[in-house]
């Protein structure tokens, strides 16, 4: 019988054999919103009636015998920086308060047109800008493993409503690791797929050259049927790829890794890293040597640039991006008393509805594109971009996969770096160099630290438009997390519902 | 003191330097697909491209790159293999995503030259113009600022603002500066901005309609001290929506500029509108201190890349330049040179080459359509072209040269073709027109009319020979003028024995 508890890949099943309906799936879900959300606060906006009616809807093609995909009639938390028609879009920013788009992403168009039932939108740091939700404007997602503490970000709404069983499936959007990093933190499977492997078209950007939508749920299957349905060329975006998409539900099944050779960046494996998720980091290598893959270690020497770069690449974009948001057309509007001109009105709405995170990256960007400073700051940052993306030709030289841990520590408690945004944003140290090169990058739960008993993600990257590489070895590694544990890593998350 | 045009130019050596903005035509905008079409109701031809919508994305239109490449080619650039856009960041209502995308340092035709004819004191003679790049941009809004005094957004009540125009592609021809034009620099402006036009007419890239906006020009002018081989301070005049008010703002600002210089006064560094009633030029936004654009390549769209071969099989589209194809023209039809500048006017000059190319006689062709098709398409108020067609028209000059169709006789079949009744071959059938050159048809027909006049007949018998004339008269009245008049005097004057 399948429940919340159930995989995607389950509850796709039972309802193919007609054991239950997308409706009764939906509302089961839709209960354990009402249940457990006051708590996690992983959505910012429910579409009750929406996914009903969308669940009746595949029902009733289901029961006509009209043939529908693999997805049909399971349920999705949608991360609120895609849009949505009519329903309320925010990237969790003030300034948008309001703003029902008129028109969907076409991420949101596969996923409607595959019957993948949107429950609602989930909460985020504003406008992606963050590792822990607590620069959303509406108010900080708590981890399902410890609510005092942080889910990751910005993807945090997604990842604990998976960890907290209010969806089996959720998008998120990743510019330096907001898939994976809360992936890691909340014990879920995050993908960020190639760059330009799925469409941004209706993805509210943050850095356009370095967002990318991907797909996120509790297993590495699950994650790549929902890769296949919102993958794909798409003639809205010109910087997607014109490439079949790898195929990942053929790898994410294949459970073999023998005679693979996973390269292990030494860069990222040791100081800065908590001893227990390196502890468990190299259990996991060695469950793959047991699989019969062959560990090489590669070096990566300009990763030490990355985090530099990418906050001069990221908020030079942002502040550019983000100039539209200046209330003459929609969203929110402050100080329109009638006497004020536009260009005031418009400082003052900025004032008011960006947060602080938002400002200090638009005042950086705009410095950094600056005359005279261009050349220093963005143009240096493009070339160690260049750099980054040659350590990883070198390194997928001599590996097929790139493995490393995703972040450097479990989650850490709510508040505790607020105040400290560098320290915030070596969170990413680990997944900003994915998204420097436009590479593919997985992350998986390994197990649970020994010191705080909470999820560690261990990172597999893989090399442009591979990314069934990362399936193949994530699904394998997965198989036989789940033969030593004895169980899922998230069976041992506590249980939010009964309390 | 004041200095007149001549003495200015006697004193101070201009320089020139020229920007032309054209309106492509192609049928939707630069980076969506929203039509182009010029006058629709306001914010109907907008999507969320074009409305820099959260999420929304460009796509560079294929048809606007080939455009533009066109006139590169055209103007005899190169084009560039590698070429990307870029953002220029600033804020204004108009423009709704607060950058414009445009190309900059990146530009896809580079370094052509123009050469272009004016009169001198010493006969005809030729200028080159060097071009410095060609490239691509959108269009901002439209904006109409209501209240005010200034018309400017500035002090104005209101501000109605019209997206229709918001990315439509633009192509912006950037002139190096034209020195040693000396006191023709408006003439050279001038005649710049006219071969440009008709070069620009003869690709079909654009309406070039100046008043309409579609060619807009803006006209660099500084002043030196002649002989100093300096380069004086610039003004940059905008709003010239004429071709005469090309030439009107240059002279108008050598004449400005030299009596500052001559009051000792510096010219400052800004725009200036120029004022069609007038034609002076009042001071607009002052470019002393550069505003910072905060260029950097668009991250949405991927480089403009054209393949060498295609390039090649544009080449061989350029026709041939309008000014040496005017000149050949006029040669071959042996035309005069006011009959050529209203062919040119009414934008004739094609149809009458087909005309030609059909077998028509040069003159016969030329009068026809200047003539009686102008006239009618006058009083019509539609395009000459838009009535008949060059196989139509050569067919009716056949039939007048081979003696089957009077002038007047065809004028009746050219209403008829206009009317919908068919071809030349079936109006003349339709409404019985055939020249009568029966002998004996029209032998009753003179013998009518010397019964009806017998004391004018008797006139002619006597050697009265210009008094055949009321009898001619009589007799093309009576065939309905389907008679050849020449045929019937020779009749007439023979049986009245003056033959």
């Amino acid at each position: 019988m399948t429940n919340i508890h159930s995989s995607a890949a389950e509850m796709a099943a039972a309802l193919s054999k007609n054991e239950t309906t997308s409706v009764e799936l939906t509302k089961l879900h839709l209960d354990q919103i009402s249940k457990v959300d006051g708590k996690v606060h992983a959505f910012l906006h429910v579409d009750t009636e929406g996914a009903l009616a969308q669940a009746a809807e595949v029902d009733a093609k289901r029961a006509s015998g009209e043939q529908i995909s693999p997805l049909a009639g399971v349920p999705l938390a949608l991360k609120d920086v895609l849009t949505q028609k009519g329903i309320p879009t925010t990237a969790g920013s003030k300034i948008l308060e309001g703003w029902r788009p008129p028109y969907d992403s076409t991420v949101v168009s596969k996923l409607k047109a595959a019957g993948v039932v949107i429950l609602g939108k989930t909460n985020m740091d504003e406008f992606a800008m963050g590792s822990s939700t607590e620069n959303s404007a509406y108010g900080t997602t708590q981890n399902p493993w410890d609510l005092s503490r942080i889910p990751g970000g910005s993807g945090g709404g997604s990842a604990a409503a998976l960890a907290s069983f209010q969806a089996p499936l959720a998008i998120g959007s990743d510019t330096g690791g907001s898939i994976r990093q809360p992936a890691a933190l909340t014990g879920t499977v995050g993908v960020k797929p190639t760059y330009g492997g799925v469409s941004r078209y209706g993805v509210i950007a943050y850095s356009s050259s370095l967002d990318q939508i991907g797909p996120c749920a509790r297993t590495v299957l699950d994650t790549a049927l929902l890769h296949e349905v919102i993958a794909g060329h798409d003639e809205r975006d010109s910087t997607s790829i014109n490439a079949p998409v790898p195929q990942v539900v053929a790898a994410a099944k294949k459970l073999d890794v023998k005679g693979m050779k996973i390269g292990v960046i030494k860069e990222l494996n040791g100081a800065g890293f908590q001893a227990g998720v390196i502890e468990r980091f190299n259990e996991s290598l060695d469950l793959l040597v047991a699989n019969g893959a062959e560990i090489v270690e590669v070096s990566c020497p300009n990763f030490e640039y990355a985090l530099a770069a990418y906050y001069l690449i990221a908020p030079s974009e942002a502040s550019s991006n983000l100039a539209r948001f200046d209330s003459m057309r929609y969203g929110l509007r402050v100080g329109d008393d009638g006497k004020r001109g536009a260009e005031e009105v418009m400082s003052i709405t900025r004032e008011a509805g960006f947060g602080k995170e938002v400002k200090r990256r638009i005042i950086l960007g705009t410095y950094a594109l600056s005359s005279g400073y261009y050349d220093a700051f963005y143009g240096s940052a493009q070339k160690v971009r260049t750099l980054v993306k040659q350590d990883f030709d070198a390194a997928f030289q001599m590996a097929d996969v790139l493995v490393s841990p995703v972040t450097p520590t479990t989650a850490f408690k709510i508040g505790e770096k607020s105040d400290d945004p560098v320290a915030m944003y070596l969170s990413d140290i680990a997944t900003i160099p994915v998204n420097m090169a436009g590479i593919g990058g997985m992350s998986l739960p390994c197990g649970l630290a020994a010191e705080d008993g909470l999820p560690v993600g261990f990172q597999i990257m893989s090399p442009v438009m591979q990314d069934d590489r990362m399936y193949r070895v994530g699904a394998t590694l997965e198989a036989a997390l789940v033969s030593k544990w004895g169980k899922p890593i998230l069976a041992n998350v506590p249980d939010l519902g009964g309390k | 003191m004041t200095l007149d045009y001549a003495a200015a130019v006697e004193k101070y050596e201009p320089t020139l330097g020229l920007e032309v903005h054209v309106e492509l035509n192609t049928k939707s905008k630069m980076f969506c697909s929203c039509a182009t079409e010029f006058g629709a109701q306001p914010n109907t031809q907008t999507c969320p491209v074009c409305l820099g919508l959260p999420g929304a994305l460009p796509v560079v239109n294929a048809k606007a790159i080939e455009s533009t490449i066109l006139i590169g080619l055209a103007l005899n650039c190169s084009i560039a293999p590698y070429s990307r856009f870029a953002r220029k960041n600033y804020f204004y209502p108009d423009m709704p995503k607060n950058f414009q995308t445009s190309q900059y340092d990146e530009p896809i035709c580079v370094n052509g030259y123009l050469d272009v004819e004016i009169e001198t004191d010493e006969g005809q003679k030729t200028f080159r113009v060097d071009i410095e790049r060609v490239h691509m941009e959108e269009d901002t809004g439209k904006s109409l600022h209501v209240g005010g005094s200034t018309g400017r957004i500035h002090g104005a009540e209101y501000s109605l603002l019209d997206y229709n125009r918001a990315g439509i592609p633009l192509v912006e021809i950037v002139t190096r500066i034209v020195p040693g034009t000396g006191k023709y620099a408006p003439q050279v402006a001038r005649a710049y901005v006219t071969e440009l036009r008709d070069i620009l007419r003869s690709l079909g890239v654009s309406d070039v309609k100046m008043e309409q906006g579609s060619l807009r020009c803006d006209a660099n002018v500084s002043l030196a001290p002649v002989g100093s081989g300096k380069l004086g301070t610039r003004s940059e005049t905008k709003n010239v929506n004429s071709l005469r008010s090309v030439e009107r703002a240059v002279s108008g600002e050598i004449e400005r500029q030299a009596n500052r210089l001559e009051n000792g006064e510096r010219i400052i560094q800004e725009t200036r509108h120029f004022l069609e009633e007038s034609g002076a030029t009042r001071p607009g936004r002052s470019k002393e201190q550069a505003e910072d654009y905060r260029y950097f390549p668009e991250p949405d769209l991927v480089p403009v890349t054209p393949d060498a071969k295609w390039i090649e099989e544009l080449r061989t589209r350029i026709p041939e330049k309008p000014s040496l194809r005017r000149k050949r023209l006029q040669a071959e039809w042996n035309c005069p040179d006011k009959e050529m500048e209203s062919l040119v006017n009414a934008e004739l000059l094609d149809v009458v080459e087909e005309t030609i190319k059909l077998g028509a006689e040069p003159t016969r062709a030329r009068t026809w359509w200047l003539g009686e098709i102008s006239r009618l398409a006058n009083e019509k108020e539609v395009a000459p072209t838009s009535l008949v067609n060059a196989v139509q028209v050569a067919e009716v000059i056949s039939l007048i040269v081979s003696g089957e169709l009077t002038d007047k006789l065809a004028r009746q079949v050219v209403e008829g073709v206009i009317a919908g009744e068919g071809s030349p071959a079936q109006v003349i059938e339709k409404r019985g027109l055939k020249v009568v050159s029966d002998d004996s048809a029209l032998m009753s027909a003179i013998e009518a009319a010397i019964a009806a006049q017998p004391d004018t007949a008797e006139r002619v018998r006597g050697g009265n020979i210009p008094a055949a004339g009321a009898l001619i008269g009589a007799v093309m009245k009576a065939t309905g003028g389907a008679a050849d008049a020449a045929k019937v005097r020779e009749l007439l004057l023979k049986h009245l024995g003056q033959g």
